[in-house]
């Protein structure tokens, strides 16, 4: 069990997904690494990847985020990937984030 | 969690799981299958033959450039014998197209192969831009739609190949077949899951994809890190086929085997003799020589709109008994090129 109170992560957005956040494909950002279970009480749990969306939509989205989130996940047609990892292998939303992680998500509602 | 072993080589970490089988698998694994069933799809439809010309239409977008990358590793590993080609339609969109054709123009060195660019413009004499600003943004995609499919057999005759392959993935088949359902439109349910369709005067057109799941194409990209572009098209999206995509991603997230079985049901369809006795028989267009069901294509329809400043035209009944009314095409109109399939000169392509 880590003591850091925080945690750096590597995010990157591809597949156009990167035009709802300033245009830019990769971030580097420092979350906390205890964070509230749900709004309504003090509970608390290990930062994972469902917090990690739910705080990208508040602290980088810049517009439309019904285009990158659907029922407090990712949309459907959204690919994760975590350390290249296809997330669906991670537990998806469960998987707790750890220092140095590497997480990616990709549309593939773009034509081709 | 312990990391998961793959299923099929057993050593290697499993990195993805697939969605047609859920196999939990590794990456060089999943390249060997992936590749492995484009190619059983491609040889047991026998696509091509040795010595076949192939255009590949390529858009700059993930579906086409892993087509590009696949067929060209495919042709060399078994040896099919066909000469590559990629072919790209200019539909005249600034901020879209010319990106993604600066796409495609890096494939073209990427991939080694020649590359053909037709536009809407050297075509029909308008661009989408052109046609958005007189029409707006309601029909455009009718107009997109139509001028593509005519633009990229013409593109396919002048570099005289006898075979287009497209992109179109299982996902889009689906929601092809899910769109012609709810439509009624029968003549096209009945063909749309075929893996390659040849009209009597048109080049082969098929679909090495039809049965590779979006989410494995797009795994592929980004792991052989293939270079594609992705931006929406800026004109309004078909928001047909958007609610159909939408509905279709929800059934893939309940069950996974739903594209699938979706494309195993449109195979299934069978149309009865007497309803498909009152579909039209195919002619060409008697202005332009293309394959029509009409005594004019569509695409000399709504190039006629066009140019008559009556857009609606080859939209609506309506919009065609007013053009009618109007009188006949007057004689200076701006037609398509005669079209003859087969017998355009071979023109050369080169890195220009």
């Amino acid at each position: 069990m880590s003591q850091d109170t925080t945690i750096s992560l590597k995010v990157e957005f591809g597949g156009g997904l990167e035009l709802l956040f300033s245009n830019k494909r990769s971030h580097q950002l420092t979350v906390p690494a205890t964070v509230p279970k749900s709004t309504e009480d003090n509970a608390t749990k290990q930062a994972d990847i469902t917090f990690l969306i739910r705080y990208l939509r508040d602290n980088l989205l810049q517009e439309r985020q019904e285009l990158f989130m659907e029922n407090e996940t990712v949309r459907p047609g959204i690919l994760v990937l975590v350390n290249d990892t296809d997330w669906e292998l991670e537990g998806e939303g469960e998987y707790v984030l750890k220092n140095g992680d590497e997480v990616v998500f990709i549309s593939t509602l773009h034509g081709g | 969690m312990p990391p998961r072993t793959c299923a099929l080589c057993s050593t290697s970490r499993a990195m993805l799981k697939r969605p047609k089988t859920g196999q939990q698998i590794c990456k060089e694994c999943f390249f060997t299958v992936f590749e492995t069933e484009v190619h059983n799809t491609i040889t047991r439809a026998k696509l091509f033959k040795p010595g076949d010309r192939v255009a590949i239409g390529a858009s700059g977008g993930k579906d086409s450039t892993v087509l590009a990358y696949v067929m060209k590793t495919l042709n060399e590993r078994y040896d099919y014998g066909l000469e590559l080609f990629l072919l790209s339609i200019d539909e005249g969109i600034t901020g879209y197209r010319d990106d993604s054709l600066e796409t495609v123009k890096r494939n073209q060195q990427q991939y080694s192969m020649p590359l053909k660019i037709l536009s809407y413009d050297e075509l029909y004499g308008w661009t989408m831009d052109g046609i958005v600003a007189q029409v707006g943004r309601k029909n455009n995609c009718t107009f997109c739609g139509v001028f593509r499919r005519q633009a990229l057999d013409r593109g396919a005759s002048m570099l005289s190949v006898d075979h287009i392959v497209t992109g179109h993935n299982a996902d889009d088949i689906a929601e092809t077949v899910l769109m012609n359902i709810m439509r009624g439109d029968i003549a096209r349910l009945g063909r749309c899951t075929a893996i390659c369709t040849q009209g009597e005067d048109t080049i082969k057109r098929s679909k090495p994809f039809k049965y590779a799941y979006e989410k494995e194409i797009v795994m592929y990209a980004y792991f052989k890190k293939l270079d594609y572009f992705s931006t929406e098209c800026i004109y309004s999206p078909d928001a047909y086929r958007g609610h159909a995509r939408v509905f279709l991603k929800d059934l893939e997230a309940a069950r996974p085997s739903a594209i699938i079985d979706i494309i195993h049901s449109g195979e299934a369809f069978e149309v009865r003799e007497e309803v498909k006795a009152t579909q039209k028989a195919q002619q060409t267009c008697k202005r332009c020589g293309y394959i029509s069901s009409n005594d004019l294509c569509k695409a000399c329809v709504l190039l006629e709109g066009l140019e008559r400043g009556m857009a609606t035209a080859g939209i609506t009944d309506r919009g065609r008994k007013k053009l009618d009314a109007e009188g006949p095409a007057p004689d200076n109109l701006r037609t398509i090129p005669f079209y003859t399939a087969g017998a355009a000169p071979a023109v050369s392509v080169g890195p220009d």
